[in-house]
Order: C-alpha cells, then structure tokens, then sequence
C-alpha cells in the first residue's frame, strides 16, 4: 500500500520544492540567493521530469540549465553593483504588468489541466516497448522534425555571431598574442650575430 | 519478505552496503593517490617527499586528515555563512555523487544506468557552483577571481570534453558504461584509445582520430579538474589559492577530496571510455597462472593515469589564461568537432566497430 503511494509522495515533495523555491527566488533579497534558489527550482523539476519516465530530458535539464545557463546567470549577478533600496523602489510601479504577465500564465496553465481532464492520456505519449528515451527522441527529431531541428540550429548560429558581431570591436594599441606569428618566426629572422670589437660597443 | 519504498529490504541493504562500501574504498584509495602525488612531484624535484609518519610516510595522508578536522573552522564576518558552508559540501556530494555509475568491474557499479554518460556530464557540471559560490560567498577579492577563472575555464572545457566523448558514443552505440567497456573487450587492439584491429583494415582509419580524442581527452581532463599545467583559479603566484583563500580546516578538507575525487573520476573516465575499462590488455589465459580479476585492471589504469596526471603537475610550467582559452575554443572544439564527423562518416559507411562485439566480455 505504502509502495503504491510513493510515486505521489514524491511528486508532492518535488513539486513543492520546485514551488518554493520559485518563490523564493523572486521573494529574496539578494540575486545572487535568487539563482541559488533558481537552481533549486531547476533540480526539482528534473526530479518531476525523472519521475515522469522523461530521464532523458531531465538530465539534459541539468545539464544545458543547471551546468551552463544559471551559471552564465551566477556569474553576471555575481558581477552586479546592485542597489537594494533602489530597486525595492521600482516594485509597485511594475506590479500591473508583472500582474498581467502572472494572469496570463496561471490562465495558460488552467487551460492545460483542463485539456487534459477532457481529455485524459492526451498529455505524455510513452514510447514503444525497447526503445529508450533517447533513441525515441531521436528517431523524432532527425525525420519527422529534421527541418525544424535545423531551422532551429540556424537561428541559434546567428544569435551567436550576431552576439559576437555586437561586442567584438578593435582597438589600437592593445598588445595580443598571435600564435601563428609567434611559430613561424625562424632563426634567420629572429637572431643576428653581430661581431663586436672589444670596447666599442654596438650601435652608433 | 518485508517491503519499504517498493523495494525489498535485502536489496535496498545491499546497495546501502554497497555505497558504503563504494565510499570508503574511494576515500582510502584516494588517501594513498594523495601520497603517490606527492610522491612522484618529490621525485621528480629530487626530494623524498613525506616520509616521517608510518613506514615510507605511508600514513601522512591519514595524519593531515587529522590535522585539518581539528584545526578550528574560520568563517569570515563579511561572508555569506550559509553559501560559505553550503559551498565545500556542493562539491564534495557531486564528487562523491558521479562515482554511482562508474563500472568498476562486471556488474561493480551501484546504478547500471543507461544514460551513464549524460548523467557523469550532468552531475559534474554541477560541481562547478562548489567553487563559484564558495568564491563569492567568501567576500574577497582573491577568492572572487580565482572563482570566475574557475567558471569560465570549467565551462569551456566541458564543451570539448563532450565532443570527445561523442564520437566514443558514437563507436558504441551506447551510453551505458558497462556496454561502453564491453565494446573494448578482446585486446587492447579494441580500446578506443588504440583501434589498432589489422584484422579489420578500414577500421584502422579511427586510429589516428581516437587516439588523438584520447590525447585531447587526457589535457581537457587536466583543465577541466583545475589541475597543473591549467590550475590556474589556485595559483599561488597570482591569486594565493584561488576560491580556497578563506577557507580553513574541514571546509577546505571537503573542498580538497573534492577535487581529488573529480580528478580519479577523470583518470576513471579515461579508462572507461578509451583504455577498455576492467578488461586486459592481452586476453590470454593460461592454466598455470592464477586470472587477475578484472578490478585489478581497472585499478591499475586508473592509478596508471593518475601517475601520468601526477607526472604532468611536476613537468610542466603554467598556462596564461587566454592562451588557455584559446587551446580551449579555438583548437579543441573545432578538432573534436571534425573528428565527430570524420568518425560519424565511418559509423554510416561502414557500421559500428563494436556491433560483432556486444555481449562480449
């Protein structure tokens, strides 16, 4: 009896973590608490992930969020001169739309539950017997949806280099290291013997 | 039979056993790697090295831990006391956490997953907030510093280490650990290191690409563990010690097995993805001699790498941090990324190496 009902107590405890601590990332007052709480809020939700049968996405979770997003996010709150009085101030003025945004989303969520009590077993499709989680994603995503998989790769590309094209700028006078250069200097290039007489010395 | 949490008691005590066990050999095991560090830096300074406590300084390892438990634990006042304590024990737990689905032997692991690999690349990118939030939450300069080198440097190399790692998938066919080391049985003709099977000609085309992923393997592991030639967050003539400048006693202890375990979890890894893991070198078995069991191999590979890790600390002299990151984005992850086409061209055309292998060994 006890075994049937562990799933549900895990969900419980994982989803209100993941409840909790995404309240707390907005309810406390350092940022860089804030992402430690994201974080959290991250890992829970792998754990709901794990416990819907989805290992696959939930350790990608970890991985690309957890591994490489929240710590891009770290570093750059990390780096912030914030001040807390000051942004305290800016609360109430952004309430009504941050109210809206909320209202949006809590609409957008009822509507999904809603679905998929009209219409149960909608919501996750199992894969078939003996393929693993990964092997049905991929035989999706490179047939089915190969094109989208690309578009999406594509994009990503561009708002990488568009990143770069932003903030790369040249500046004279800064000294870098150009490793080519340095490897193809030669001896004839780089060494001159110059044949001193005692007591005089080189240059004019 | 008496039930908890869906499992039978006899089952849920053997894998409690079993993680036990798994600790304590690692942390026994990692106090003479300690040793053998030290040892091989000494000797390669023509000096002896720790040699007073026990025979030949067996024990030095032992008496430092001791040392360092009942050194009196210094929270900076202007630290963030949670984070500051919170930091070392991330670190540790992850260390300790990726070790579940390393194979140490047939059937020797507490968790045969099947996505082994992605849950070694999950859990250790993890490891990096140990020393970012320990950095930060110190409230200090030097420690701040050593912390965003740290980040920066552990990001980058995670890329290429998984590019190196892919085109070993792709050989396999696999992220199970235990199929990955099956793959390489038969010889060390097989290990993805070497592929050097003449019986099977075109394979002979992957030598050069996998040995050279071993190679980048090898000094992406390096940078990834923050160790010499690549350690720079803990250099001492820059930045004293890096993220570890405020800590002290067992906090720095954690912080310290923490990062030895990452650094025998790389030696592992290497012998799991590319020297054929538990099996031997040359499968032959005589009648007169007694069969080494398969821990020994793995065991000798790992200390093996650990020496060559060891050797590499005493040998060579400190990047500069961008050259760093150059050897990182701009030499590593285009090679790697060739070689994953290369190998994935081979893999279209002429299938899997290890498909006459599985279910071997």
């Amino acid at each position: 009896m006890f075994v049937e009902m562990l799933p549900a107590i895990a969900f419980y405890i994982l989803a209100a973590t993941a409840v909790g601590m995404a309240f707390m990332v907005i309810a406390s007052r350092n940022p860089v608490h804030s992402v430690v709480f994201l974080i959290g809020t991250f890992l829970a939700s792998a754990g709901l992930f794990v416990l819907m049968g989805a290992e696959f996405l939930a350790l990608l979770l970890i991985m690309v969020y957890v591994g490489a997003v929240a710590v891009l996010f770290m570093f750059v709150v990390m780096m912030l001169d914030v001040d807390f009085v000051e942004m305290k101030q800016g609360f109430l003025q952004y309430l009504p739309i941050g109210g809206v945004v909320a209202c949006i989303l809590l609409a957008e969520m009822i509507l999904v539950g809603a679905a998929s009590l009209v219409n149960p077993g909608a919501g996750v499709k199992f894969a078939e017997d003996g393929t693993s989680n990964i092997e049905a994603i991929g035989n999706v995503l490179y047939t089915e949806y190969a094109f989208f998989f690309e578009a999406v790769g594509l994009i990503l590309l561009l708002a990488m280099v568009g990143a770069i094209v932003l903030t790369l700028r040249k500046r004279d006078g800064v000294k870098t290291q150009n490793i080519s250069e340095q490897i193809a200097r030669t001896r004839e290039g780089g060494v001159e013997l110059v044949d001193i007489k005692p007591g005089e010395g080189i240059g004019s | 039979m008496i039930e908890l949490f869906g499992m039978e008691w006899p089952w849920l005590l053997w894998k409690l056993v079993q993680i036990l066990l798994f600790v304590i050999v690692l942390l026994v095991g990692l106090a003479f790697l300690l040793l053998m560090d030290r040892k091989v830096w000494a000797a390669v300074q023509l000096r002896r090295g720790p040699n007073v406590v026990g025979p030949f300084g067996l024990l030095q390892s032992f008496a430092d831990f001791l040392k360092f438990v009942f050194k009196e634990l210094i929270i900076p006042a202007g630290s963030d006391k949670v984070l500051f304590i919170l930091a070392p024990i991330i670190t540790l737990v992850t260390a300790f956490g990726v070790w579940a689905v390393v194979p140490a032997a047939p059937g020797w692991v507490i968790s045969n997953l099947n996505l082994g690999v992605l849950y070694i690349l999950a859990i250790s990118s993890l490891g990096v907030y140990g020393i970012i939030i320990g950095g930060w939450a110190s409230n200090s300069k030097y420690p701040f510093l050593g912390a965003l080198r740290s980040t920066a440097q552990m990001i980058s190399y995670e890329v290429s280490i998984g590019f190196i790692l892919i085109t070993v998938l792709l050989l396999v066919g696999s992220l199970n650990l235990t199929e990955i080391v099956n793959a390489q049985a038969g010889g060390f003709w097989n290990w993805h290191a070497l592929m050097l099977d003449f019986g099977d000609p075109k394979s002979l085309i992957l030598f050069p690409v996998m040995f050279y992923m071993f190679v980048l393997f090898c000094i992406s592991a390096l940078a990834e563990t923050n160790r010499p030639p690549f350690d720079l967050p803990e250099a001492e003539s820059e930045l004293v010690a890096g993220y570890q400048v405020e800590y002290s006693s067992t906090a720095y202890l954690l912080f310290m097995i923490g990062e030895y375990l990452n650094i025998v979890l790389m030696c592992a890894m290497l012998t799991v993805m590319f020297l054929g893991g538990w099996h031997a070198p040359l499968d032959v078995k005589l009648s007169f001699m007694p069969q080494i069991p398969p821990f020994f191999w793995f065991a000798g590979k790992v200390v093996f790498m650990f020496f060559l890790f060891a050797m590499v600390k005493a040998i060579v002299p400190r990047y500069r941090y961008d050259q760093l990151m150059r050897l990182g984005w701009k030499v590593f992850l285009p090679s790697s990324l060739v070689a994953i086409v290369i190998v994935s061209t081979y893999v279209m055309m002429f299938g899997r190496t290890a498909v006459g292998l599985a279910g071997g060994g």
